[in-house]
């Protein structure tokens, strides 16, 4: 049974609380096999709680559930909903948790740490996602969120019934956003008009940014683990030496080792800081489009309920319905246009913040990280100089 | 330990410290190979180097000569340094591998990155080849040796085949065949000699396998940078799209720091090619050029063993005449014999003088090897603090960037 924790990592998290009357974070993670449980930890001064701090556990299975269940309430149509976070992916690693199921030898050191290093990357997302509800003045209400954060049980029961429940009501709210119906709407709001051109166009940049992005992270991680196999390789064609040259190439291989740990560490803060916010914002780009296709779908309704009510006019039957009709659809389309315009500000302003504190903090340990491998080099180069006089045979 | 901050000690300053020790005892000879230059047109083409001499030593008649060479001359001189002192049990520093491909590349006149650094990859193995071959004492004095760096006409090396590092290898082997049918097993005297060989052996394999990874190394090193290159320009593309002008001008900034950490990528690429990679190669060459020498003298023990055998016979027919009242035949006889002992003594001489040449040059490699290791991973060191101090300088310049986002 192998666990694997978060819990002592010393990994700064993005930290969306803004608001101390209802704070939640997950302060530790558990792997085993292929679940992982999440320790969810709220602290709450709200009337509508029952209790001001809860710690539960949950699987990824409960956020999506609370993420569908979400999507799917008519009440939120014009809010951008918080893109859900995505499965744990745990690929190789996985595979030896199996292994180690059956009785396998131990997991490498290296091994571990990869896993540790995915583990803090699902953290980080679940938590996100957690906060984008929180810090939301509609969405902290939600009553299946406050379900989520107290209910000490495990929540697969509640899930079942869900899907049973809502099954699809609001199935065509719900498909992901058409563009060709975002781009074909003639739009008379200018602000409109200008956020539909900017996602657009951003939403494939970010795209591509978070591709590259990926590529250039997994470089670095083989670059890593060709110094460890450097390392390797020096230590066993030492072990078949004698005298100085083994002693030095023990040296060289303690060098590639420590080289290794670094270049290993900035490969992983690059991932959290940069691939996977460009990650997160490519996501939530699309919830902000999803929200737009939202607007433009009530929009082709109240255009085709004013054709019937023309229609209905013509022919001097239902006018009464149809008028009603055509009120509902305005009152929905304005609430839409009206909610949209608020969420697609605050979304700027929160992209604009993730992104500044992401940058700095990559940058901050980039420079960190820099200087430690450049001290490093420094105090190895200086041994091997000094070396000189000692390993004449 | 000396201070390392930045402003006390400037960092160049700082390594010259130390290299000027390192240089103090070194040779009072420098070659260098240089300014590769295309002769000629299509499939005659060649590359002809100038090689420059600079050095005290009394044996060379001038302080600084220059001269042109082309790959094949360089061929031709291992052939003859190979020729005269391997039998001997000398290690005769390989000659870099010959390739069809690069050449031909070169040769059809494309100009593109593959041919530069195949011409830069050749330039510098040729400088590496003879810094190795005038380091060895005997070689540096060798005649064939003085006429290839100071003579500036030379007759054109005709046999290149014989002696390329596969060519020394399939000799290797086919000696260690004929070895394995030997029946006369050798005496004590040589474990010394059979561990040694079995260390070779070892440190054969193991070579390999580092200069595999230090290969992957390079690799992967290079695919850094273009995915950072390509980053870059996606980074930039980004920051056109986005409309907060704080954040957009952040996101372009972000986009020129990864180009030139690419470029830095790029360079760091090159050293561990340069510096460590290609050392692996050589010394995985040199291990086949030891291997031979240890052969050499298993060849000269058969030799002298053959001839201890010859000996054998002849007295043993000797005797048989004794007793066959042939004088003329019975005096041939006595002439054969005295013949073969000569051989024998001088097989045993030959065998006693290749075994001390041996232990002297593996003791001769031996330290060098370490030395060679040494200075290797002393450069590499510094390319590396060269690369982080850019690194740093780099983001720290786009940290106020950063957190002018607002």
């Amino acid at each position: 049974l192998l666990q694997v924790r978060t819990a002592d990592s010393p990994h700064p998290r993005f930290d969306l609380n803004n608001d101390a009357s209802l704070v939640i974070d997950i302060p530790d993670a558990l792997c085993e096999r292929d679940k992982v449980k999440f320790t969810v930890h709220t602290k709450t001064t709200l009337s509508s709680f029952q209790k001001p701090e809860y710690s539960v556990q949950r699987q990824h299975e409960d956020f999506i559930w609370l993420h569908d269940t979400i999507v799917e309430t008519e009440e939120y149509a014009g809010l951008i909903i918080p893109p859900a976070p995505p499965k744990p992916d745990f690929e190789g690693p996985r595979e030896k948790m199996h292994k180690l199921g059956e009785g396998e030898s131990s997991m490498t050191k290296e091994e571990y740490a990869k896993m540790k290093q995915e583990l803090e990357k699902t953290v980080q997302v679940h938590e996100v996602f957690l906060q984008r509800l929180s810090s939301h003045p509609m969405f902290r209400k939600d009553r299946n969120f406050q379900i989520f954060l107290e209910y000490d049980q495990d929540l697969t029961v509640r899930r079942k019934n869900a899907k049973e429940m809502f099954g699809g009501f609001f199935k065509n709210m719900v498909k992901s956003a058409d563009e060709v119906l975002i781009s074909g709407v003639k739009e008379v709001d200018e602000f409109f008009e200008q956020e539909k051109n900017f996602l657009l166009d951003y939403s494939s940049k970010i795209k591509d940014a978070t591709a590259k992005a990926e590529k250039m992270t997994r470089s670095h991680k083989n670059v890593a683990d060709d110094y460890n196999h450097i390392s390797g390789a020096l230590n066993n064609t030492a072990a078949d030496n004698n005298t100085a040259f083994k002693k030095h190439l023990e040296k060289c291989a303690e060098v590639f080792e420590k080289l290794r740990k670094v270049e290993d560490r900035m490969a992983s803060d690059q991932e959290l800081k940069l691939t996977e916010l460009l990650r997160y914002y490519t996501r939530d780009i699309q919830a902000a489009k999803d929200l737009l296709y939202r607007r433009a779908r009530a929009l082709a309704d109240y255009e085709n309920s004013n054709k019937a009510l023309d229609k209905a006019r013509l022919k001097g039957k239902d006018v009464a319905q149809a008028e009603e009709n055509q009120k509902q659809c305005l009152q929905k389309f304005d609430k839409l246009s009206e909610s949209g315009k608020k969420e697609l500000t605050s979304f700027k302003a929160r992209r604009v913040v993730a992104f500044r504190k992401n940058l700095i903090e990559m940058t901050e340990l980039e420079i960190k990280h820099a200087k430690v491998r450049r001290l490093k080099c420094y105090v190895y180069h200086y041994m091997f100089i000094r070396q000189c006089s000692g390993i004449l045979i | 330990m000396p201070h390392f901050r930045q402003n006390r000690l400037c960092l160049r300053e700082y390594f010259n410290m130390f290299n000027e020790e390192e240089n103090r005892d070194t040779f009072d000879i420098q070659i260098s190979v240089s300014d590769p230059e295309k002769v000629g047109d299509g499939m005659n083409a060649y590359m002809v180097y100038k090689v420059l001499t600079k050095t005290s030593l009394s044996i060379f008649s001038r302080d600084e000569v220059c001269v042109k060479r082309r790959f094949s001359d360089f061929l031709g001189l291992h052939s003859k340094l190979a020729s005269k002192y391997m039998h001997m049990g000398y290690i005769v520093p390989p000659a870099p591998e010959k390739s069809i491909v690069g050449m031909t590349k070169v040769k059809v006149g494309k100009e593109d990155l593959s041919s530069v650094e195949f011409v830069e990859k050749r330039r510098s193995a040729l400088e590496r080849y003879l810094l190795r071959t005038v380091k060895h004492p005997a070689l540096l004095k060798d005649p064939d040796v003085l006429q290839f760096l100071e003579s500036s006409e030379l007759p054109r090396a005709v046999s290149t085949q014989a002696l390329s590092g596969a060519g020394i290898l399939r000799m290797v082997n086919k000696a260690a065949d004929a070895v394995n049918k030997m029946t006369i097993k050798m005496n004590e005297s040589d474990a010394w000699f059979e561990e040694k060989q079995q260390q070779f052996e070892n440190l054969d394999v193991q070579l390999r396998k580092l200069h595999a990874s230090v290969e992957s190394l390079v690799c992967h090193r290079k695919e850094l940078s273009v995915n950072t290159a390509s980053f870059a320009k996606s980074a930039a593309m980004l920051g056109n799209s986005e409309d907060h002008t704080a954040l957009s001008r952040a996101l372009s900034q972000l986009a020129e720091v990864e180009e030139k950490i690419d470029q830095l990528h790029q360079d760091q690429a090159c050293a561990d090619f340069y510096l460590i990679s290609e050392l692996l190669g050589d010394y995985v060459r040199l291990i086949t050029a030891v291997k031979g020498v240890f052969d050499q003298r298993m060849k000269t023990w058969a030799k002298c063993q053959d001839a201890q055998v010859m000996l054998q016979r002849k007295r043993e027919a000797e005797a048989k005449l004794q007793h066959a009242n042939k004088p003329d035949k019975l005096q041939q006889a006595k002439d054969e014999i005295r013949e073969w002992e000569g051989k024998v003594q001088q097989g045993e001489r030959d065998f006693e003088q290749i075994s001390k040449n041996i232990r002297r040059e593996v003791g001769r490699f031996e330290k060098d090897r370490v030395k060679d290791f040494r200075v290797v991973i002393i450069k590499y060191l510094e390319s590396l603090v060269h690369t982080q101090q850019q690194m740093i300088k780099y983001w720290e310049a786009f940290l106020p960037e950063a957190k002018a986002i607002a």
